[in-house]
């Protein structure tokens, strides 16, 4: 049985949460890699949450949100696409390879782009091998 | 430790049918905290919430996690479960077993081991809740009304008849807006001046709408129930308790006629003093302060004043400001027509008879420069007219948008033009769009009328043996076409009004990507915006013609009187909060917050023996919807999102990574 890895992905109420449901309501299937965290807005995610996903073992981390433009917050999102431009640079600097952290715009009405997003992910993630990065010794 | 309930959805066979509910159940039961696990058929259904609210007596709960469906579809039911039981409603998590799960895994033991961890995350979690509170405020019951064009009136009149005092602020001199400068309307060719004006006048006359005309908006502040409204009258220059509209100082002003009308497009002139159109609302004279010879260069004889046998005109008149208070605001500053200098390929500004679709308008009214006969700009009648359709829509190279009235107005005029002359008519057009009631009926009716319809956008308007030749290609003939006529109506499109930037920032709106302002949802939300308490009507949330722009006022005007029902409003409870200690009072949230909810304020503290003021930031909970932006800008850590904190959310993180707690 091939290792499957672990997607933590934080998704925003409005839209990629929404674009997951729709994914669901659609029966669209992807790999059971991915466990969502709902959070109000893609602006909220904290870049500490995503080193302490690292820290406890997550294979990549997924930030979904609003397109730009569409944010139900009007500029939450603009936010989120500066932090993460950032984050993204700060982990590539600790050693953790790109393709493990993503930053996704879906919208609501978007739940095949949902299913194509975790599926290569998974993909991606698969052939680079489980996190050695940054997780903790336990 | 809690006491956590934990119930596990079949949902029929939705879930139970690749997860085994039995099975995640069990282990639920074993997480710390759970005292008591549960599958059942369908928890939603009410024996499903009274076996919730029996667990929640008879096992002393005051935590719940339910494995269902979406918390987008049940959160709201579950959480009027868990009140009616005396239970905090916020003492609540769902773990979406339906549409992350059931629906979208194949394999049963991936899509079980999934469900388990997702409720090993949502007990985590919840064990963290606390209690919420929202706020109630009291709200303002008075409406204030952007435009005074169609929309507006009929957005001011409904609130004002539900018994609410609205303010109509109107930058004009007089209400109507562009429906005022309107001959006939499509597709009944009702005179647009006759159904128009008598809602002017009971507007003029509503004991709960004061009209406040030649006046703007210059600042917003406060929120949803509770806006502050600074409004700038300008200066007009004639007092409006003495003016009786008579018009002795328009005939007696040195610049009679002279000054291009606005109201006529152009087509005609007016004095320096002027009463914008006959049927005015307020029926007032108004000196145009940039142009009247005396305020600009202090040399007149100042016959108005003379002419003038109520004194009315007051040369000492300046602008002045006032404040409001209002509870809901609705927009409806509608549209500016394209301005089709912009495309000089068509000739606009440059040719003679070449001219827009509003200065048509102005030709074919009976009341317009002409009386309402179509005549060439010297004089004579055409024999030929071309109406071009698009002009400035649909053209990656100015609007890509369809402006949905250019089509129906260029139609109507091909039909007046063939009623009022004996012109040749031709339409140049790329489609017809006619969809509205009777549009289409309408469209046949011209076609029959003999007007000449060809396929294909025009090209260019040229000049030629002093006739205007327009070229085009016949795209159903399949060759190019140059037709020489008169006249040539340009069929503009709508766009944004020029300043439709800066009201979008005074009244913290968003704008859609042709610039018009936002709706909340372009479905299910299409008079709200994203800012509660401020309403769109008509065309300035993006092309309508006459009674789209009517339903969305009196939709919109729906809004406020539901609004204004209510005596309290109930904030949000999902926060920002901020911890005063902590923050260093830099500030970084505050630009970050889309609803300038985050205000800094001076707080006393004792340092030591010290009494110290420092400033922090304060989050307004009127104003914050709880997208928590802030809490990730802010540096210390002060900032929290209440049912939404870095602990919640991490202990989330941490629960689906490490997998089952030992």
């Amino acid at each position: 049985m091939p290792w499957n890895p672990l997607i933590v992905a934080f998704c925003c109420n409005w839209c990629s949460y929404a674009g997951a449901d729709l994914a669901g309501t659609s029966r669209l299937a992807y790999p059971a890699t991915v466990r969502i965290i709902r959070v109000p807005c893609s602006g909220r995610v904290n870049p500490q949450y995503i080193v302490r996903a690292f820290q406890r073992g997550a294979d990549a981390v997924l930030v979904a949100g609003c397109h730009p433009g569409d944010c139900h917050y009007s500029t939450g999102n603009y936010f989120t696409r500066r932090r993460f431009l950032l984050a993204r640079t700060f982990l590539e600097y600790l050693g953790v390879e790109p393709e493990r952290f993503q930053v996704r715009w879906i919208s609501g009405s978007e739940g095949p782009k949902f299913q194509e997003t975790i599926k290569e992910i998974t993909q991606a993630v698969r052939a680079l091998g489980p996190n050695r990065k940054l997780r903790d010794e336990s | 430790m809690k006491r956590i309930g934990v119930y596990i959805c079949h949902c029929g066979t939705n879930i139970a049918g690749a997860v085994d509910c039995s099975k995640v159940s069990r282990y639920a039961s074993g997480l710390p905290g759970v005292v008591v696990a549960r599958d059942y058929v369908y928890t939603c259904s009410d024996p499903g919430q009274e076996m919730i609210k029996q667990d929640i007596a008879g096992h002393k709960l005051d935590r719940v996690v339910i494995g269902a469906c979406s918390p987008r579809m049940h959160e709201p039911t579950f959480r009027n479960t868990l009140a009616e039981a005396g239970l905090s409603p916020f003492h609540l998590q769902m773990a979406n077993l339906r549409e992350h799960v059931s629906w979208v895994t194949h394999d049963r033991e991936e899509a079980t081991a999934k469900a388990m961890d997702l409720i090993r995350a949502a007990v985590a979690r919840v064990t963290l809740h606390t209690d919420l509170a929202s706020l109630e405020v009291p709200i303002t019951k008075r409406a204030l009304v952007v435009g005074g064009g169609i929309a507006g009136i009929q957005a001011a009149l409904d609130i004002a008849n539900a018994g609410y005092h609205v303010y109509l602020v109107e930058r004009e001199p007089s209400i109507g807006g562009h429906m005022a400068q309107l001959d006939k309307t499509f597709p009944t060719l009702d005179c647009s001046a006759c159904i128009l004006t008598p809602k002017m006048v009971d507007v003029s006359r509503h004991p709960n709408i004061d009209l406040l005309a030649y006046s703007e908006v210059v600042e917003v502040a406060g929120y949803v129930g509770n806006f502050r409204v600074r409004v700038r009258h300008k200066p007009r220059y004639v007092d409006s308790s003495k003016c009786t509209g008579c018009g002795d100082c328009v005939e007696a002003c040195v610049m009679k006629k002279r000054i291009p009308s606005e109201f006529e497009a152009g087509m005609g002139g007016r004095s320096a003093v002027y009463i914008p159109f006959p049927q005015a609302v307020p029926l007032k004279a108004v000196v145009d302060g940039t142009r009247c010879l005396f305020l600009t260069r202090g040399k007149c004889t100042r016959a108005c004043e003379e002419a003038c046998s109520r004194g009315a005109i007051r040369f000492d008149d300046s602008e002045r400001d006032s404040e409001l208070e209002v509870g809901a605001v609705v927009l409806a500053t509608g549209y500016d027509l394209f301005d089709a200098r912009t495309k000089p390929q068509y000739g606009y500004g440059i040719l003679k008879n070449v001219i827009d679709g509003l200065q048509f308008e102005r030709l074919a009214c009976a009341s317009g420069p002409t009386d309402g006969k179509i005549v060439l700009a010297n004089g004579c009648e055409p024999e030929a007219i071309a109406f071009l359709h698009c002009i400035g829509s649909r053209d990656v190279n100015s609007n890509r948008y369809c402006s949905r009235v250019c089509c129906m107005y260029s139609m109507k005029q091909a039909h007046l033009a063939r009623d009022k002359t004996r012109a040749r008519v031709y339409e140049f057009y790329i489609d017809i769009r006619a969809a509205g009631k009777g549009y289409e009926e309408f469209y046949e009716r011209v076609q029959e009328e003999g007007v000449h319809f060809i396929r294909g956008k025009a090209a260019e308007v040229s000049e030629r043996d002093g006739k205007l030749v327009v070229r085009a290609e016949d795209t159903t003939l399949g060759r190019p076409v140059e037709i020489a006529v008169d006249m040539v109506v340009l069929g503009a499109g709508l766009t944004p009004r020029s300043d439709a930037a800066e009201v979008a920032q005074t009244f913290h709106v968003t704008r859609s990507q042709d610039g018009f302002f936002a709706e909340a949802h372009p479905k299910l939300r299409p008079v709200e915006t994203n800012t509660r308490g401020i309403f769109l009507a008509g065309a300035c949330q993006g092309p309508k013609d006459i009674p789209e722009s009517v339903a969305q006022a009196t939709a919109a005007a729906g809004k406020v009187t539901a609004l204004f029902a209510q005596d309290f409003l109930r904030t949000e409870a999902m926060i920002a909060q901020v911890n005063e200690a902590m923050c260093s009072g830099c500030l970084w949230c505050k630009p970050v917050c889309p609803f300038g909810a985050i205000e800094a304020v001076t707080i006393t503290e004792r340092s030591g023996r010290r009494t110290v003021e420092r400033e922090v930031a304060r989050v307004n909970p009127s104003l914050c919807q709880g997208c928590g932006a802030c809490t990730a800008a802010c540096r210390t850590g002060a900032m929290s999102l209440l049912g939404y904190t870095d602990r919640q959310v991490l202990a989330e993180v941490d629960a689906i990574c490490l997998g089952t707690p030992s």
